[in-house]
C-alpha cells in the first residue's frame, strides 16, 4: 500500500471512494430560489410535520438519511458507518434524527463545516478498509438555528447586510469503495457515471480576531483561504486543476476576502470560484443579505447542485470546500472572537 | 501605549490584503483585518435607516398620544390615562407580535420599533411565545426575561442608585 | 399640534438611536439598557420632567420615558416613606408596565406559536 499521505494536511486516496448514492431536501425558501430545479426534494412544512424545531430538523435528517441509502438501492443496516453532525448544542438534531436508523453513527461537530468533516472521515474509513459503505449527513434548520445562536423568531430586529440567512434543508451522500461500485454498477447500470473522492484537506483552526458573529463570512474566509492554499500546496496544483472551487458560506463578504487573500499569495481563482451560500439564494429578490449559511447550505448544495454538474460533466474536478465559524452564545457572550474552519474535498468525476 | 499607536496607524489608512497577511505578529494581524473587514463590509444605506426609524418611531408616539387623549377625554387624569396607554400600546404590541407583524415592521423601522415601549413588549411577548415548548417554567417562565430582564434589573438598579444619592442630598439639605 | 408634537420627538429619538445602533454595532438588548439608564439619569438631573411634560407621548412612550418613570417613581417614594422609598418607588412606578409586558406576553405564548421567517 502507497503512502497515502501528501503535503502538511493531506490526503491523496489510492484506491478512490466513490458517491453512489445522494439526496437532497430543502425548506420552501430554498426551494424558491435559484438552484430550485435542482434538489430531490422541498417540503413546504416548516416544521417537517413535527412539534418544536428541533425536532422539525431531526425529522430533516433523518428523511435524508432514508432516502440516501435508498437512492443509492441499499438497505440502511449494510451501512456500516454514519458520520453526522449539525448546529445545534449537543448535536441533538442528529442524535434524535437517526435513533431509529440501524446504522453505526459517529457524530461529529464541525459547525457548518460539516458535510467536508464528514465526507472527509467518511472516505477515510472507505478507503481504509474500515467500512466498505459509509454515509456522510447533516442538516441545518434557519428557525432551529436563530433560536439558539440569536434571538426568537417572533423578535423583531434588523440583519446587517454582512448577515447570513440559515438554510433550512439537509444533503447526504452514500460512500463506497470500489469493489461496491462495481458491484452497483452491475447490478443497477447507471447511466450517469459515478463521482469519486480522490482526496481531502484538512483544516484547523483560523483565527483572525473577528468578533462580529453578524459577519461570518470575514470570519471563516481565512480558514477557507488556508485549506485552499493548502490543498493547491500540497497537491502541488495550480488554480487551474480545478474546473470550481465551490466554499460553503462564505457569502459575498467572504467571497471577496478570499479571492483577495489567495491572490496575495499568487492564485488568482475569481473566474472559477463559487459559494454554496451565494448560489442558493437570489439576493435582490429574497432578501437573504450575505447569502445563505448554515451545515445544509453546503450539504443541499452539493447533492442537489453541485454532484449533478458533475454527473453531467459540465465541472469534471471540483475542490469542495464547506466552512464553518465556531461560536456558541457561550463564546459570544464571554467577549471571544469566531474563529473559523474549513475542509476540503477533491471531487472527480 | 504601544498597542494604541499602531491601533491609530492603522485606523489612518486603509489595510489592504497584503498589510494583513505580511503582519507577523498575531495580535496586530487581527487589528489589520478587523480594519480590512470593516472597509470592505457593505451596510445599509445610514440615511434611509434614520428616516425609517424616524416615521416608524414617529408614528408608534403618535398612536400613543392619540390613545394618551382618548383615555384623558374619557375622564381620566393625567397620570393614570399615561397608565392606560402604557398598557395599550404593550397589548398590541403582543397582539402583533403574535401574529408575526411586529418582527416585519422592525426589519423596516430598526430603532423606531425597538425605542417605543412596544419594542419592550415585543422582547418580553417573543421569547414567550419561541420557548414554550419547552416548558410553563424552564421554558416561558426563565426565557421571557432572556432579552427584557436587563432591561428591568437595570432599570431598577439606576433608579436604586440614583434614589440613594437623592435620599442623601435630601438630608443635606442641598435638593 | 400635540400629535405634531409626538410624531416629531418621539420620531427623533428613535432617529438618534437609528444612528447610535447602525454606528456601534450594539444588541438591541444593550441598547435598550441604556436608553432606560440614560432616561433615569435625565430625570434624575431634572431633565426629562419639563421634556416629557412638552413633548406628551412622544417622550413618555420611548423607554426613555421608561427609565425616567422608575427614578420618578423613586423620589416619590423616598418623599413619602423616606429611605425605604429607594427600595420601593422602582417596582413601584415600573409595575403597570411590566406587569402588562408580562402578562400580555404570556398570553400571547398560550395563543400563538413561533412562525416561520420567510
Amino acid at each position: 500500500m502507497g503512502q497515502k499521505m501528501i503535503g502538511k494536511r493531506s490526503i491523496q486516496f489510492a484506491t478512490p471512494p466513490y458517491i453512489v448514492g445522494s439526496y437532497s431536501l430543502v425548506g420552501k425558501k430554498e426551494g424558491e430560489g435559484p438552484l430550485s430545479c435542482y434538489f430531490d426534494e422541498i417540503e413546504e412544512d416548516p416544521m417537517f410535520g413535527g412539534q418544536t424545531w428541533e425536532e422539525a430538523e431531526s425529522r430533516l435528517q433523518y428523511k435524508v438519511a432514508t432516502k440516501a441509502v435508498e437512492s443509492a438501492g441499499y438497505k440502511e443496516e449494510e451501512i456500516r458507518y454514519l458520520i453526522a453532525g449539525d448546529l445545534l448544542g449537543q448535536l441533538i438534531a442528529t442524535s434524535f434524527g437517526v435513533m431509529d436508523l440501524q446504522i453505526p453513527l459517529f457524530g461529529i461537530y464541525g459547525a457548518c463545516s460539516t458535510m467536508g468533516e464528514s465526507i472527509s472521515l467518511a472516505s477515510t474509513l472507505v478507503e481504509g478498509g474500515f467500512a466498505d459503505k459509509a454515509m456522510a449527513l447533516t442538516s441545518s434548520h434557519f428557525a432551529g438555528a436563530e433560536k439558539q445562536f440569536r434571538f426568537p423568531l417572533d423578535y423583531g430586529n434588523q440583519r446587517p447586510l454582512a448577515a447570513t440567512w440559515t438554510v433550512t434543508g439537509s444533503g447526504a451522500v452514500v460512500i463506497v469503495n470500489e469493489e461496491e461500485m462495481k458491484k452497483h454498477k452491475e447490478k443497477h447500470n447507471p447511466e450517469e457515471p459515478y463521482i469519486r473522492i480522490t482526496g481531502i484537506t484538512t483544516g484547523k483552526v483560523v483565527d483572525f480576531g473577528v468578533k462580529d458573529s453578524m459577519n461570518m463570512g470575514a470570519c471563516m474566509a481565512p480558514a477557507a483561504f488556508d485549506v485552499i492554499y493548502h490543498n493547491l500546496k500540497d497537491f502541488g496544483y495550480k488554480p487551474e486543476e480545478y474546473d470550481k472551487i465551490i466554499t460553503g458560506d462564505l457569502g459575498y463578504v467572504g467571497k471577496d476576502i478570499l479571492i483577495d487573500m489567495l491572490k496575495e499569495k499568487g492564485y488568482d481563482i475569481a473566474n472559477r470560484y463559487l459559494d454554496c451560500g451565494i448560489e442558493i439564494f437570489n439576493k435582490e429578490e429574497q432578501d437573504t443579505h450575505s447569502g445563505g449559511s448554515g451545515c445544509g447550505c453546503s450539504a443541499a448544495t452539493l447533492t442537489g447542485y453541485i454532484l449533478k454538474k458533475m454527473k453531467k460533466k459540465e465541472w469534471k474536478k471540483i475542490l469542495f470546500v464547506p466552512t464553518g465559524a465556531l461560536l456558541s452564545p457561550v463564546s459570544f457572550n464571554e467577549g471571544n472572537s469566531v474563529p473559523g474552519i474549513a475542509h476540503g474535498v477533491i471531487l472527480e468525476v | 501605549m504601544q498597542e494604541n499607536s499602531k491601533n491609530e496607524q492603522n485606523t489612518n489608512s486603509k489595510p489592504t490584503m497584503k498589510d494583513v497577511l505580511n503582519q507577523t505578529d498575531p495580535n496586530t494581524r487581527q487589528q489589520v483585518y478587523n480594519q480590512y473587514v470593516k472597509d470592505i463590509t457593505p451596510t445599509h444605506n445610514w440615511f434611509a435607516n434614520v428616516c425609517k426609524a424616524f416615521l416608524i418611531g414617529g408614528i408608534i408616539c403618535t398612536i400613543g398620544q392619540g390613545l394618551l387623549n382618548l383615555y384623558k377625554a374619557m375622564g381620566f387624569n393625567e397620570e393614570v390615562a399615561a397608565l392606560y396607554n402604557i398598557v395599550t400600546l404593550v397589548g398590541l404590541s403582543a397582539l402583533f407580535t403574535g401574529l408575526g407583524w411586529y418582527g416585519k415592521w422592525a426589519k423596516f423601522g430598526g430603532a423606531g420599533t425597538l425605542v417605543p415601549i412596544t419594542g419592550f413588549a415585543n422582547s418580553v411577548a417573543a421569547p414567550a411565545i419561541e420557548f414554550k415548548k419547552e416548558g410553563q417554567v424552564f421554558g416561558i417562565g426563565c426565557k421571557i426575561f432572556n432579552i427584557a430582564g436587563p432591561v428591568i434589573l437595570y432599570g431598577i438598579l439606576i433608579s436604586w442608585v440614583l434614589g440613594v444619592i437623592y435620599y442623601i442630598l435630601l438630608r443635606l439639605g442641598i435638593v | 399640534m400635540d400629535y405634531v408634537k409626538a410624531f416629531v420627538i418621539g420620531g427623533a429619538i428613535c432617529a438618534v438611536v437609528q444612528i447610535f445602533m447602525d454606528k456601534t454595532k450594539l444588541m438591541p438588548g444593550r441598547i435598550m439598557v441604556l436608553l432606560v439608564g440614560l432616561g433615569a439619569i435625565l430625570g434624575a438631573i431634572g431633565v426629562y420632567e419639563p421634556f416629557s411634560k412638552w413633548a406628551g407621548a412622544g417622550a413618555t412612550v420611548p423607554l426613555v420615558g421608561f427609565g425616567f418613570t422608575l427614578f420618578n417613581g423613586v423620589k416619590k417614594a423616598i418623599v413619602s416613606d423616606g429611605f425605604i422609598g429607594v427600595f420601593m418607588g422602582g417596582f413601584t412606578s415600573a409595575a403597570v408596565g411590566v406587569s402588562a409586558a408580562l402578562i400580555f406576553g404570556y398570553i400571547a405564548s398560550l395563543i400563538f406559536n413561533s412562525k416561520m421567517k420567510e
